[in-house]
């Protein structure tokens, strides 16, 4: 294993303390393990969190258009309640505060012990939970689909609806919206390594790829000989298109894992684009880059939303993070 | 009969069999999960061990719950934590309990975590080694023995919850994290109650 870390006990603290440093406009509680800014009061507030390893999500989406709060727990492990809990309270600023869950058991569990914990405080929490991966299957058999590409999505359109001053039961209902118009499928040439744990979730050979990953270094739906990129994107498409029929405007997102070249991207969304608009889709609107990583794999995940006029517009509205900004 | 000394002795025998056998659940959950069992529930029971303390029972477990929901992460945080909070509740403020007082305490514990992660018996979770271990408990039975016959019996199954559901039939052959970790906690509750 080679990392550019002192050593995996003190990743995440060492991570979090040149976060602070390079975006000095955000709260960065490196002891809390909180990303902060100042709520807007009587606005509606949006915390997300979950395990480390995924940057830029969840604290690089933190800022003016989107997140107020972010808590990241250790590599791939959900924050802790009272970790949440100080997030929600402190961004509140009294129109209460939307909590964005990606769809693992360790995310739902944690994030509604904290939402008890706000209840008792008075402070109203609505939940989203984001399950855009249509590589689960059987989803009534299993903890459900998980949470990937969609959640940079949901945590950009319903910020943006939070900006505008909307209600949290609006701001809520915007959210569950994105999420339900969303699908992604993801593909790996390698599997990540957890710096604790020091060798890769999986391992290829050279000319192997996996089907269906997740963002956790867990392994996929099947395992292939590796294609060319428009096949890839042809697969990842059937998939989403199975489940959910295309048509009129969409946004795509073709989000890199974390160790993918940018120019190969740029090549998945050529094909991406070629695929949709060959079927009479419109890819009215695009991001191309590294946004829900899973450490050090190769590799890329689809992500397909239907626009509306709202959601388009919600998407355009001005955003300033580390991560995403436009429009300011 | 259990007091908070007999209590805070579970615990800390608890604590030492995760923290003796944090590798080997970090291997089963590496082949079916992600691979972070046995690191995060030696940091949650190295959390109790400091500060589950109380004059009785109840009060023991509650601060055995709480220190184990903030300092676990993942899911087995909450699920044990509230296991042990339940449980904490059911016995109320008394200073000491006998058996069967205990084993209806369990019992609301188990009921907890089957509320809060939606798991039945035979869905290859902690569930499938706690539930037999709650009702041996009750009848006087080996409760140990019941949480591990259940731990063995999880390997056949395929799994319904958690990480490991991703995986569909490839989660087949495997014993389940969850379950040996339960197993260990009947283990220690045992290694307690029978001397």
């Amino acid at each position: 294993m080679k990392k550019l870390i002192n050593t995996p006990g003190t990743l995440l603290t060492d991570a979090l303390t040149g976060f602070a440093a390079a975006h000095p406009a955000l709260d960065v509680d490196v002891r809390r393990r909180i990303v902060t800014r100042a709520p807007t009061p009587g606005r509606v507030s949006l915390v997300s969190g979950g395990g480390s390893g995924h940057e830029p999500l969840h604290a690089g989406f933190v800022g003016p258009g989107m997140l107020h709060a972010a808590c990241p727990g250790e590599v791939f492990t959900s924050p802790v309640p009272g970790q949440i809990h100080a997030a929600t309270t402190a961004v509140s600023g009294g129109a209460g505060v939307l909590h964005v869950v990606k769809n693992y058991t360790g995310d739902v569990l944690n994030f509604a012990l904290a939402a008890e914990l706000a209840d008792d405080d008075g402070i109203e929490i609505a939940t989203v939970i984001v399950d855009d991966d249509v590589a689960v299957e059987d989803s009534t058999h299993t903890a459900g689909r998980r949470g990937t590409g969609a959640t940079v999505l949901v945590e950009k359109i319903a910020g943006a609806a939070a900006e505008n001053g909307e209600k949290l039961a609006v701001v809520a209902e915007i959210a569950t919206e994105v999420n339900a118009r969303s699908r992604s499928y993801g593909v790996a040439l390698r599997a990540g390594t957890v710096p604790a744990v020091g060798t890769p979730g999986f391992t290829l050979a050279e000319d192997e790829m996996e089907w269906g990953i997740g963002i956790h270094g867990e392994p996929g739906r099947r395992r292939g000989p590796i294609a060319p990129a428009r096949d890839i994107a042809a697969g990842a498409l059937d998939a989403i298109a199975a489940d959910m029929p295309l048509e009129g405007e969409v946004l795509v997102l073709v989000n890199g894992m974390g160790g993918t070249p940018l120019m190969e991207l740029y090549v998945m969304f050529a094909e991406v684009t070629a695929w949709l608009e060959a079927r009479g889709v419109r890819v009215a609107r695009s991001l191309v880059g590294d946004y829900v990583t899973s450490l050090d794999m190769t590799g890329c995940s689809i992500t397909v939303m239907r626009l509306t006029g709202t959601l388009r517009d919600l998407w355009d509205a001005p955003v300033e993070t580390p991560a995403l900004r436009w429009g300011r | 009969m259990m007091d908070a000394a007999r209590t805070r002795a579970w615990l800390t025998a608890a604590a030492r069999l995760i923290n003796a056998n944090s590798g080997h659940l970090t291997a089963l959950d590496t082949a079916i999960g992600d691979g972070d069992h046995g690191l995060n529930l030696r940091r949650g029971f190295e959390a109790v061990t400091a500060e589950a303390t109380g004059d009785t029972p109840g009060a023991v477990l509650k601060a055995a719950g709480n220190a184990l929901i903030d300092a676990t992460g993942g899911a087995s945080g909450p699920l044990y934590g509230t296991f042990f909070r339940r449980a904490a509740k059911a016995l109320g403020d008394a200073p000491e309990v006998d058996d069967a007082v205990f084993a209806q305490a369990l019992a609301a514990g188990l009921a907890g975590v089957q509320t809060l992660g939606g798991a039945a018996e035979g869905d290859k979770t902690m569930v499938d080694a706690l539930a037999p271990a709650v009702t041996a408990f009750a009848a006087g039975g080996d409760a140990a023995a019941a949480a591990a016959n259940g731990r063995d019996a999880t390997e056949s199954m395929t799994a319904r919850k958690g990480r490991a559901s991703y995986l569909g039939e490839r989660s087949i052959g495997h014993i389940d994290p969850g379950a040996a970790s339960a197993a260990l906690l009947f283990q220690a509750l045992c290694s307690v109650t029978t001397d």
